[in-house]
């Protein structure tokens, strides 16, 4: 078993594609994606895939399958140098991912591809442990708080056909976005 | 009976063209006129600048000014036809009954005639009352988040049954949650 921060997409011995966002109102947003096989050589191609077009998106600091079209539980996620982060695990995907323990909830304003125009005050925990399968890479559990952890529940929301529209704070909540971040 | 001790309140609306300067050329006439601005929302719709506000007047003794007192303070601002105004005396709200749950709904989906209709509808048969709406036109994507209070004793899963089945029939989708109040 591998940890976290040793896995690399460049492991994946893959050219990762970048694939075109969908935006709401998609259907395939709004579904439960599949389990996966962490293993299968298309998850791993799609795991690669997400890293590419997560890098050349400005601002993005995660993506998940069903934001390319792929109803499936892998999402990819890098918060490097984000201001609001404090515990950084660099760039990684998960599939299959789960939230096992939650707390600290907090608070925050979230944007989202997928979601182009609009952010949203949602309500997360500021300290998660999750579980998840590293494509290629095996079991392993993440600890992680602040930002990376506010990263972590929106893609695995998406993971399960939620988007941070499903769980903003109240009718004051969402706002117009003034600057693509 | 009209009793002219009561102190009511004026309703004013202000909506059109936003420029800078809106709310300070509003705030300083009432201010003239001795009304305090109590509760006003305001806010862009579509660009647009979009304010409601009630005030209370200067005391019992003063009482209310004139509608038209405030309309003619107010003509300046609507003189080049950019902006609108009404204003309307309102009388005093009692206390509501408290509800027996404060929810928060989110509807999105492709945009499509009779959304925010069918679902305050299916809301109003439960005696659901929403307090705070905001909808949103971003694309194809229609977004609803509204605040309710539900009566108490309410049937939340019967609610939530009403609510999935106008979903469905809508093709967008409705989640419907307790709100939270954090008291710190
Ligand atoms: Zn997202």
């Amino acid at each position: 078993m591998t940890g976290v921060v040793d896995w690399s997409v460049e492991d994946l011995g893959r050219q990762g594609v970048v694939r075109p966002v969908v935006r709401a109102p998609a259907a395939v947003l709004s579904m439960a994606g599949e389990v996966v096989d962490p293993d299968d050589p298309a998850v791993l191609q799609l795991a690669a895939d997400l890293v590419a077009t997560m890098r050349v998106s400005p601002g993005c600091v995660g993506l998940a399958a069903p934001q390319v079209g792929v109803s499936a539980q892998v999402f990819a996620v890098d918060v490097t140098g984000h201001p609001k982060v404090r515990t950084v695990h660099g760039t990684f995907v998960l599939c299959n991912a789960r939230l096992v323990e939650a707390s600290q909830w907090q608070k925050g304003r979230e944007g989202c591809m997928s979601v182009p125009d609009l952010t949203g005050d949602v309500k997360r925990a500021g300290r998660v442990v999750v579980a998840g399968e590293l494509p290629g890479g095996g079991e392993i559990e993440i600890t992680t708080n602040a930002f990376e952890a506010r990263a972590l529940q929106h893609e695995i929301d998406h993971c399960a056909g939620l988007l941070f529209l499903d769980r903003v704070a109240g009718a004051h909540a969402i706002h117009t976005r003034k600057v693509y971040l | 009976m009209h009793d002219d001790a009561r102190v009511d309140e004026l309703a004013i609306t202000v909506i059109g063209h936003d420029r800078p300067g809106i709310i300070a050329d509003v705030a300083e006439v009432l201010a003239g006129l001795g009304m305090n601005l109590t509760d006003s929302t305001m806010t862009r719709l579509r660009g647009h600048f979009a304010m409601t506000l009630i005030c209370g007047g200067p005391g019992a003794e003063a009482g209310t000014p004139a509608i038209e007192d405030v309309e003619a303070a107010l003509a300046p601002l609507t003189a080049d036809g950019t902006l609108a105004t009404t204003v309307r005396k309102v009388g005093p709200e009692g206390t509501p009954e408290p509800p027996g749950g404060h929810y928060v709904l989110s509807v999105h989906g492709a945009d499509r005639l009779g959304i925010v209709a069918s679902v305050a509808r299916g809301l109003a048969e439960f005696g659901g009352n929403i307090t705070d709406l905001t909808t949103r036109l971003s694309g194809d994507l229609y977004v609803l988040v509204a605040e309710l209070d539900l009566p108490a004793g309410a049937d939340v899963d019967a609610i939530g049954e009403r609510l999935e089945a106008v979903s469905r029939a809508l093709g967008v989708e409705v989640a419907l949650r307790p709100a939270e109040t954090d008291v710190l």
